[in-house]
């Protein structure tokens, strides 16, 4: 179908009742309140329950709490998570808890920053934080590996620190 | 389920009975064999279900193993026909037996479970396998199992296939309701080379110590301590080392038992798991190969009555590692130049083989190769009138599962015509025909010939020599062509074992780099030197194979199953 063009009125050829409109808006929102932040100065504040970028943590004790189960790796959807599993020596460092990631890889373009792992993580190692401006000048830059995830992570104060009681607990019964 | 011929064997007229499993009757026979002895022994009632096709959940019961009877976990809600005073059986209105359910004789209105492992079918008994009553008595039997467990499961080895968390799912209760401390067990305990030992995730089902004392020979296992502080231990001093102490791990049905090898390696939800056979000696245990992403991390038994029941030994069961060795064979070579143009040297290799003078090639091939394999080299060894052989290997045997026979594939040799019944025979006269200048061109499939009496000199004096492998020794390094092959873990194929069981197995990984599956190139060699065109496909060539070889006649590749066939040796 061919839409024929509208001859524009006397009015309209003036131009300048379009002008003043257009004006108007400018003028309105001249004494409204500003919502233009000056990023990458200014930062906006991240709302709780945002899901950010997925970090690893550490328990107050400075204890690396993912223990490499892998249920996260299994259960990202864009596969995004790699872990290398300890494999069979005997870590004393780990003590009771026995497992700790040799290596723990987010890729984070492939991130699609659902939340699942922070769900599904029996240990509450992993949380979706509040970075989510993520730069790297290369593809390999924006694999995270375990040093970085939590260093980035931080410290997540645990309530419970059952690892912790467990090992108590042994220690008084006796059982080593 | 036990098949009719060893039924017969041990019962010479099986006597039915029928018993209703939750109402529907299942007419099953009286006895079944014993699991160690095969003496008939009554049918239980674990049987009985597993007959009609309700599964009863347990730990302790292993149908392999004798009856231990004490994890509780199988007990079912049951009837038997009600009798009067004179020992007849009640008659309802309606003229059918009236059934009893059983209830606590002190306690009447409370059902009285039976263990279905340890108790006898009877005939006209009915059990209720899904019954309220019999499902409280599930929970609270699981809810009891797991008053002192850890419940440590994301850094538990056996998670994803533990049996306590499936029933926990299927059967338990939701929330613990335990508020008392647990107590704690020894955890990383030592218990062997090859086996670790959680005590706090055991469940004192005795499955090991059953295995180990009567299937593997060696008393080694047992517990002390009394109640809830009874644990599974070695005897002082002394580690748990025998050649099936895997098997363990494999039956223990938490993760309280788990393998050294596989520890912290892989979580068992990833692995893909590829029917296969271990290839450590001549019995052809059936395996089921775990890999991830072409990479094997272990090797597990896969029940084959014929072959080896649900056992796999140690030393088989660890000789995986060198698949994935990172000086494996992955490019063909011509005169130790990489090329990788597979057609480009097949036909150098088939020009060569048609310009020899007849007798003037000899062909060396393993018995570690598939027989499909050996029956394209005798092909090739008839194109050109050469002589054939198979080095024997020979170690020692065990009373379980281990063979003399340290080939997979002695037998598929035999049959297909690659080597005589006396292995090795031709051997020196090829070596003399060398030496004399009468064999210039040798071909040589997966042996290290100068450990079979080819030495190095005599080996420089090969013209041409024609190898292919899998991993480089003192022959690949001295080809002019070398054609790299796959590890079994990485085609599939067939080989016949000391008993003559032909089986079939499945490629798990891919081969590394520019291999082939020696199938592949030696039908394209055949059909360059001969002309025939053979099928290339594992299936075609078997079935291609079986029309030839007398006996493997009116077999077709999809009649090996799982399990494979016997033929005659």
């Amino acid at each position: 179908m061919i839409v024929s063009r509208k001859k524009l009125n006397w009015l309209e050829r003036l131009y300048l009742p379009a002008i003043l409109s257009g004006l108007r808006v400018t003028l309105r929102h001249f004494f409204r309140r500003k919502v233009t932040m000056q990023y990458p100065e200014e930062r906006w504040v991240v709302p709780t329950g945002y899901r950010g970028a997925p970090y690893l943590v550490k328990d107050q004790a400075g204890r690396t709490k993912c223990v490499s189960c892998q249920l996260c790796e299994f259960v990202c959807p864009p596969r995004a998570i790699r872990i290398d599993p300890p494999g069979p020596d005997i870590n004393e460092s780990a003590g009771n808890v026995e497992k700790e990631p040799q290596d723990f890889r987010i890729d984070m373009l492939r991130c699609i920053f659902c939340g699942y792992c922070q769900e599904v993580c029996p240990e509450e190692a992993i949380f979706l934080q509040e970075d989510y401006s993520l730069i790297g000048r290369t593809r390999e830059e924006m694999v995270y590996g375990k040093d970085k995830l939590l260093e980035l992570g931080g410290v997540h104060q645990d309530g419970i620190l059952k690892w912790a009681r467990k090992q108590r607990e042994a220690e008084e019964q006796g059982v080593h | 389920m036990v098949s009719n011929k060893s039924k017969k064997k041990t019962a010479p007229a099986p006597e039915t009975i029928t018993v209703k499993v939750d109402g529907q009757a299942v007419d099953m026979p009286r006895t079944m064999p014993d699991p160690l002895t095969g003496e008939p022994v009554p049918t239980t009632m674990i049987q009985a279900c597993k007959i009609a096709g309700v599964e009863i959940p347990h730990y302790c019961y292993h149908p392999k193993l004798p009856v231990a009877g004490n994890c509780r976990m199988c007990l079912v809600e049951y009837g038997m026909p009600a009798l009067g005073p004179d020992r007849q059986p009640l008659l309802n209105e309606d003229g059918a037996p009236e059934i009893r359910r059983m209830t606590l004789p002190y306690e009447p209105g409370t059902p009285r479970g039976a263990i279905a492992c340890a108790t006898p079918v009877a005939p006209g008994m009915e059990i209720y396998a899904n019954s309220p009553a019999t499902r409280q008595m599930r929970e609270a039997v699981l809810e009891s199992l797991l008053i002192n467990h850890p419940l440590d499961c994301p850094i538990c080895d056996q998670a994803g296939e533990c049996k306590l968390q499936e029933y926990s799912v299927e059967h338990g209760q939701a929330a613990s309701r335990f508020v008392e401390q647990k107590v704690h067990k020894p955890k990383q305990v030592d218990l062997g080379p090859r086996i670790m030992l959680d005590a706090e995730r055991c469940i004192l089902c005795s499955r090991c110590i059953r295995f180990t004392k009567d299937i593997a020979g060696d008393d080694a296992l047992g517990f002390v301590d009394r109640g809830s502080y009874s644990t599974l231990t070695t005897f002082p001093g002394k580690p748990f080392d025998n050649n099936y102490t895997l098997n363990t791990a494999d039956i223990c049905p938490v993760g309280a038992l788990t393998s050294k090898d596989f520890r912290f390696q892989m979580r068992v939800w990833f692995l893909k798991e590829s029917p296969s056979l271990c290839t450590s000696c001549g019995t052809g245990c059936n395996v089921v190969m775990g890999s991830r992403e072409e990479q094997i991390y272990r090797y597990e038994p896969r029940e084959n009555d014929a072959v080896n029941s649900s056992w796999l030994c140690d030393e088989g069961r660890l000789n995986y590692r060198w698949i994935g060795r990172p000086d494996r064979l992955a490019d063909p070579l011509r005169d130790g130049q990489k090329t990788g143009d597979w057609p480009a040297l097949l036909q150098a290799v088939a020009e060569r083989l048609a310009d020899a003078k007849p007798g003037s090639t000899a062909v060396i091939a393993s018995a570690r190769q598939t027989t499909e394999e050996l029956f394209l080299l005798r092909r090739l060894a008839q194109r050109l009138d050469a002589l054939s052989d198979t080095p024997a290997r020979l170690g020692e045997a065990d009373q379980l599962l281990v063979s003399a026979d340290k080939n997979p594939n002695t037998n598929g040799a035999r049959l297909s015509g690659f080597c005589f019944t006396e292995m090795g025979i031709n051997l020196p006269k090829i070596a003399s025909g060398i030496r004399r200048g009468k064999i210039t061109n040798l071909i040589v499939f997966g042996e290290d010939v100068t450990r079979c009496g080819i030495d190095r000199a005599l080996l420089q004096k090969v013209e041409c020599l024609i190898v292919s492998d899998i991993l480089p020794n003192e022959t690949t390094a001295r080809a002019h062509f070398l054609l790299p092959g796959c590890a079994h873990a990485e085609k599939r194929g067939t080989f016949v074992n000391v008993k003559g069981r032909l089986q079939r197995f499945f490629k798990a990984v891919e081969p590394p780099g520019r291999a082939r599956p020696e199938t592949e190139f030696l039908t394209d060699l055949v059909h360059r030197l001969t002309g025939e065109s053979l099928p290339d496909n594992p299936e075609g060539l078997f079935n291609h194979m079986a029309s030839e070889i007398k006996a493997f006649s009116k077999i077709r590749w999809s009649d090996l199953g799982d399990t494979g066939v016997d033929v005659p040796v």
